[in-house]
C-alpha cells in the first residue's frame, strides 16, 4: 500500500511528464512532499505566482505539443489558476492542473482555503473532477491526461482533496484509451468529402485558411501536399502562424483585425473557402453577415461543436486534420491557379508601400515597434521560439516576426491574456530548449507577471524578455485614438526603471532608445548566455495598421490614419 | 428565426456536476430553461435530462452540440412538440369545503381527466397530468373556487422511435471500444 500522494508521483510517471510547473500550500503539502523523493524524476519549477506558473505550463504544452502539468494547492491558489485555464481552453492547449481541497469532510463549510474549484472552473476547462479518495487517484489522473491530450486539447483540472493525498490504496495504474461518452476522433464522413473534394475541383479562385488545428493535429506536411497538389493558396489565422514559412510559395499571410490585405481581401473575392483546423473567430471574421458571402465554405475541424457555430458551411468534415487532409488530398484533381494566385500580389504591393514601409522606415526618430521586431526577427537563429505578450507588441510581432515550424509564435489568441507572454516564455523555454526563447511584451503587460523574473534567476533560464515600451497601454489608446476621440482615458503608465530590476534579480540588461543602438543592443541579448532583458524605448503613439475595426466587415481595412 | 418550445434529452453518465455542466451552456446562450427533469432512462447506469426552452431552432442545435461537447455527456438530442409524446403532472391544494359545497369542483376533475389523490378535513390535493394547456386551463377554472397551492412539474418526453435514441450510438461505441482495446 501507497499514499495518494506517492501514488499521484508514480501516475505522473506513468504519463512520463518530466517537468511540473508549480506552487505549494496547506491542502497539496503532502503531494509536494511525495514530490520530494522525485526530485531526479521530475524538473519541478517554483513560479512566483500560480497564474505564471499555469502560463508556463502552458508555453510548454505548445512547444512540446505534450499536456503541461501544474499543481497548486486550494483557495487562492485555485483561483489564481483560473486565467490559464481559460486560456487553455480557448486556445485548445492541453493541460492537467492538480488542485489541493480540503478534507471531504470540510468540504461545503467555508473551511480556511476552501473553494468550490469545480464549480469555478467547470466552465473553463473541458473537464474538472473532484478526487475524494485515494483510491480513486490512478483512474482520474490517467483519464485527465487522456481527456486533455486527444481529440482537441484542453485544460483539465483535478481537484484532490487532502484525504486522498494521505490515504492508501494498492497501486495499479492502467491508462486511459476510451471514455465512452467521449470520441476524441470522429471519423471523417466520406461522403462530405466528395463533396468537398467536388468542390474545390470546381474552384476557380479557392482559399485556404489555416489555423492552430493543422499544428495540434501535427498535419503541416499533410497540409503541403493538399495545398500543393491542387495549387490553392493559404492565409493563416494568428494560431496558425508557425505552419507556413513566410517565403512558402502559397503562403498568403495572416487573416484578421491586424492580418494582411491580400488574404483579408481576397476572403470576400475567393469562390471556395477551405477552413482547416480554425474555428471562424470574430477576430478572423468581422461582420459575420459581410464575411465571405460569395464564397462555398468547406470547414475541416476535429470538434463537431464549431461547425456552423459561427458561419454557416457548405460541407463539413468533422475529423482529425491528419486523417481527413490525405483523404481530400486523395479526392482532388492536380490543378492550377496562377491567374487568382498573382491577384494577391498588388494588395501585398499596397500594404507594403502603405504601411510596411513606413513602419521600418519611420519619418520620426522614435523608434517604431516594427523595426524592433524586424530586427530581432532577422538576428534571432534557425530555432527560436517567439512568445508574444497581447496588445501592440502582440501584433507587430505576428506581423514582423518570420514564423515558421522552426521559429514558432505563440500567443494568447482567443482570450488575449496579458501577462501571458512572459511566462509563458519560461515554459517554452523548458518544453523546447533547442530554440532560442524570446519573450516580447508591452510595458503594460509585463508588470502584471513581472515576478516571474524570480523564477529565471532560480532557474538561470536563458530567456530573453524583450520590453517594448511606449508608456502606454497602446492598443487600448490606440482604440481611443481612432474611436474614441483622443480621450486618453488610464491608459498613460508610469514606468518603474526596467533595466534595475532586471539587476536587482541579477539578470543582465540593456535600454535602447536610439535607431542607431539598436541592432548592437539586438545582437548583444541575442548572443548572452543565459537570461536577459532587453527594454526598447519605442514612439508613444503608434498605431497598428492595416486593421479592421471591431465589428466592421472584413472588406474595411484601415491602413493608416486618413486613408479610412 | 422562428421561436419556438424544442424540448431537448441529454444522456449522460452518472457523474457529479453534470446538471451544472448542462444548464450553463443554456445560461451563456441566453435562453431561459422552461422546465427540467433529470431521471434514469431504460440503459442501466445512463440519465436523462429532459429540458425544454423556447428559442429558434439555429440555436438549440448549437446548444445541443455543445452540451455534447461536455467529456461525461453521450448525447442529446432536440425535438418539436410533434416528434415526442410528453407529460406533465400538476397538483392542486383546494379547500375541502369547496369541493364538497359546489358540484363544479368534481365536474372539472372529471373533465380534464384529473383525480383526487387525497381528503382531508381541511383540504383536498388534486392530480391532474397532461400537457401544458391542459394544466393551464384547468388551473384558469379552478381558480374561481380558490386554488390553497399549486405545483406543476417540468416535461417528461419519450421518443416516438422504439428503443431509446442514444442507443444506437451506444452500440457504436462499444464497437469502438473493443477496437481501442485490440491495439493494445
Ligand atoms: C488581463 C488583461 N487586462 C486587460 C486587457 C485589455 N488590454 C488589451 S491590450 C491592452 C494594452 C496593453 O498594453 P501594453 O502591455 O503596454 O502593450 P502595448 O499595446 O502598449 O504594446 C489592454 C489593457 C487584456 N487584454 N488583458
Ligand atoms: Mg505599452
Amino acid at each position: 500500500m501507497i499514499s495518494g500522494a506517492e501514488a499521484l508521483m508514480r501516475c505522473f510517471k506513468e504519463e512520463k511528464v518530466d517537468t511540473i510547473f508549480g506552487y505549494p500550500g496547506g491542502f497539496i503539502i503532502p503531494a509536494f512532499d511525495a514530490l520530494y523523493s522525485y526530485q531526479d524524476v521530475f524538473k519541478f519549477i517554483l513560479t512566483r505566482h500560480e497564474q505564471g506558473a499555469i502560463h508556463a505550463a502552458q508555453g510548454y504544452a505548445r512547444v512540446s505539443g505534450k499536456p503541461g502539468l501544474v499543481m497548486v494547492t486550494s483557495g487562492p491558489a485555485a483561483t489564481n489558476i483560473v486565467t490559464g485555464a481559460a486560456d487553455a481552453m480557448m486556445d485548445s492547449t492541453p493541460l492537467v492542473i492538480i488542485t489541493g481541497q480540503s478534507t471531504v469532510a470540510q468540504l461545503g463549510t467555508d473551511s480556511f482555503q476552501e473553494t468550490d474549484v469545480i464549480g469555478i472552473t467547470q466552465p473553463v476547462t473541458k473537464w474538472s473532477y473532484q478526487v475524494r479518495r485515494a483510491e480513486d487517484l490512478p483512474w482520474a489522473v490517467a483519464r485527465a491526461f487522456y481527456i486533455a491530450r486527444e481529440g482537441r486539447p484542453g485544460p483539465v483540472v483535478l481537484d484532490i482533496s487532502k484525504d486522498a493525498q494521505v490515504q492508501m490504496l494498492d497501486f495499479h495504474y492502467e491508462p486511459c484509451r476510451f471514455i465512452r461518452s467521449y470520441q476524441p476522433y470522429p471519423q471523417p464522413d466520406t461522403s462530405a468529402m466528395r463533396e468537398a473534394a467536388a468542390l474545390i475541383n470546381a474552384a476557380e479562385r479557392p482559399l485556404a485558411v489555416v489555423g492552430q488545428g493543422v499544428q495540434l493535429g501535427h498535419a503541416i506536411q499533410e497540409l503541403y501536399a493538399f495545398l500543393e497538389k491542387a495549387d490553392i493558396p493559404a492565409a493563416s489565422t494568428l494560431m496558425g502562424l508557425s505552419i507556413m514559412d513566410e517565403n512558402y510559395p502559397l503562403n498568403m499571410g495572416m487573416v484578421g483585425m491586424h492580418g494582411n490585405v491580400a488574404p483579408n481581401r481576397q476572403t470576400n473575392a475567393c469562390d471556395v473557402l477551405i477552413a482547416i483546423g480554425m474555428r471562424f473567430s470574430d477576430r478572423v471574421t468581422g461582420n459575420i453577415q459581410s464575411y465571405a458571402p460569395q464564397a462555398k465554405i468547406i470547414h475541416l475541424d476535429i470538434d463537431p461543436s464549431e461547425i456552423n457555430k459561427n458561419v454557416k458551411v457548405d460541407v463539413a468534415i468533422v475529423a482529425d486534420v491528419k486523417t481527413s487532409l490525405p483523404a481530400l488530398t486523395a479526392l482532388v484533381n492536380k490543378a492550377k491557379h496562377q491567374d487568382w494566385i498573382a491577384s494577391f500580389a498588388p494588395y501585398r504591393q499596397q500594404e507594403y508601400d502603405e504601411v510596411i514601409s513606413k513602419d521600418l522606415h519611420p519619418q520620426h526618430t522614435a523608434l517604431s515597434m516594427a523595426e524592433v521586431l524586424k530586427c530581432l526577427s532577422d538576428t534571432s537563429g534557425e530555432k527560436a521560439t517567439l512568445v508574444a505578450d497581447v496588445g501592440q507588441n502582440q501584433m507587430i510581432s505576428a506581423r514582423y516576426f518570420s514564423a515558421s515550424p522552426q521559429r514558432q509564435f505563440i500567443a494568447s489568441g482567443g482570450l488575449g491574456t496579458m501577462g501571458f507572454g512572459f511566462p509563458a516564455a519560461i515554459g517554452a523555454a523548458l518544453g523546447n530548449p533547442e530554440a532560442e526563447t524570446y519573450a516580447v511584451c508591452g510595458d503594460g503587460g509585463i508588470q502584471m507577471t513581472i515576478q516571474e523574473l524570480g523564477t529565471i534567476l532560480q532557474y538561470q533560464m536563458p530567456v530573453k524578455l524583450i520590453i517594448l515600451n511606449n508608456s502606454y497601454l497602446g492598443m487600448v489608446r490606440q482604440w481611443q485614438e481612432l474611436f474614441w476621440q483622443e480621450r486618453y482615458s488610464s491608459t498613460p503608465m508610469v514606468n518603474p526603471d526596467f533595466v534595475k530590476i532586471a539587476q536587482a534579480y541579477g539578470i543582465a540588461a540593456a535600454s535602447v532608445e536610439k535607431r542607431e543602438n539598436l541592432q548592437a543592443a539586438i545582437q548583444e541579448m541575442v548572443a548572452h548566455q543565459g537570461p536577459y532583458l532587453l527594454e526598447v524605448k519605442v514612439e508613444q503613439h503608434g498605431l497598428v495598421y492595416p486593421m479592421i475595426p471591431a465589428g466592421s466587415p472584413i472588406s474595411h481595412i484601415i491602413l493608416g490614419k486618413d486613408k479610412a | 428565426m422562428e421561436k419556438k418550445l424544442y424540448t431537448v434529452t441529454v444522456y449522460s453518465e452518472n457523474q457529479v456536476g453534470l446538471l451544472n455542466q448542462v444548464t450553463i451552456v443554456f445560461t451563456r446562450r441566453q435562453v431561459n430553461i422552461e422546465s427540467l427533469t433529470v431521471s434514469r432512462s431504460a440503459i442501466p447506469g445512463v440519465h436523462k435530462f429532459t429540458i425544454t426552452a423556447e428559442t429558434d431552432e439555429d440555436t438549440i442545435s448549437k446548444i445541443v452540440r455543445q452540451i455534447e461537447r461536455r467529456i461525461d455527456i453521450l448525447k442529446a438530442f432536440y425535438y418539436t412538440d410533434d416528434e415526442i409524446i410528453f407529460q406533465e403532472v400538476a397538483l392542486y391544494k383546494v379547500s375541502t369545503e369547496t369541493l364538497l359545497d359546489n358540484n363544479e369542483v368534481e365536474k372539472m376533475v372529471r373533465k380534464y381527466n384529473a383525480r383526487i389523490l387525497e381528503v382531508t378535513r381541511d383540504y383536498s390535493v388534486i392530480e391532474q397530468s397532461g400537457h401544458t394547456e391542459e394544466i393551464e386551463a384547468l388551473y384558469e377554472e379552478l381558480k374561481p373556487s380558490g386554488i390553497l397551492q399549486f405545483v406543476r412539474s417540468g416535461r417528461v418526453a419519450i421518443t416516438k422511435s422504439i428503443e431509446e435514441k442514444v442507443s444506437a450510438f451506444l452500440e457504436e461505441v462499444e464497437a469502438r471500444r473493443c477496437g481501442s482495446e485490440e491495439m493494445l
